[in-house]
């Protein structure tokens, strides 16, 4: 601990900032924060890809197993998760590239952005997702 | 009074000794995710309700293998930089700080290593 000064015993009692819980929630704060949320679950979920290439490189039994687990329901809820989490990170990044050029900084732009990632990231993880089920036969 | 030398200048690199590597490598990084994440979703997307026959006769096609190592280069790189931005934002003591940064480290490499190791067993493997 630093030394307090002559007269200073105790910190002063200063108002703290506000937190988040204060503010009302506006879309671009909202997908801000699904930015970082989205970007730990993906960290996370690295794990998913790591151990499909292993059960993948051991051999057809393994291999079978893991595909069993990832094909069950709640295996294809945390995919389907998965594949909404990477796509909505990926256009989080798209549009901040678009802000790191300079581009889309009027408050109705950044609005926009914000509500299209979030639709676009739903519409494109239901169109993977139908793909998927076309592909094997149903879900 | 002007206490900066132009060296600092010169150095452009800041108080961290870094400069914006950080924040580039990010965008770099960043871009080819993009494009290779977009492979992925499709790789994996067409091997759904696969058998291991197939995978692995898929992921040990050259280009989807090299694309998969590069995603994972790639990926774990920007993964391991944005958990390192989460930590620096909200530890803040010193020794968790260092802890977790270097478990962020070895959790990145070991996800790499892994994978890119499985990759090369499916391609050149018995």
């Amino acid at each position: 601990m630093a030394e307090l000064s002559p007269g200073r015993r105790r910190r002063p009692q200063r108002p703290l900032s506000p937190h988040i819980q204060i503010y009302t929630p506006l879309i671009n704060m909202v997908v801000s924060i699904l930015h970082r949320i989205t970007g730990a679950a993906l960290y996370l979920g690295t794990l998913l890809l790591a151990w499909w290439l292993i059960a993948a490189a051991t051999g057809p039994d393994y291999f079978n197993y893991v595909s069993g687990i990832f094909g069950s329901l709640p295996g294809r809820l945390v995919l389907a998760g998965y594949t909404w989490a990477l796509l909505h990170h990926m256009l989080g990044g798209l549009r901040h590239f678009l802000w790191d050029l300079g581009f889309g900084y009027d408050l109705k732009t950044i609005d926009q952005l914000s509500w299209g990632s979030i639709l676009l990231s739903l519409v494109s993880t239901a169109v993977v997702w139908a793909c998927v089920s076309l592909k094997a036969g149903g879900v | 009074m002007q206490m900066r030398t132009p060296l600092k200048t010169a150095r452009n690199l800041g108080s961290a000794k870094e400069g914006a590597d950080h924040f580039w490598k990010q965008r770099v990084t960043g871009v080819a995710n993009a494009m290779l994440g977009l492979f992925f979703v499709w790789l994996v997307a067409s091997l759904a309700g696969a058998d291991h026959a197939t995978v692995k006769k898929s992921i040990s096609n050259p280009i989807h293998a090299i694309a998969l190592l590069a995603l994972i280069v790639s990926g774990t790189i920007h993964m391991r930089l944005g958990m390192q931005t989460i930590i620096e934002d909200y530890v803040r003591s010193d020794g968790a700080k260092i802890v977790l940064l270097m478990l962020n480290t070895f959790f990145a490499m070991t996800v790499a290593l892994i994978s890119i190791f499985a990759i090369l067993k499916l391609s050149f493997g018995a």
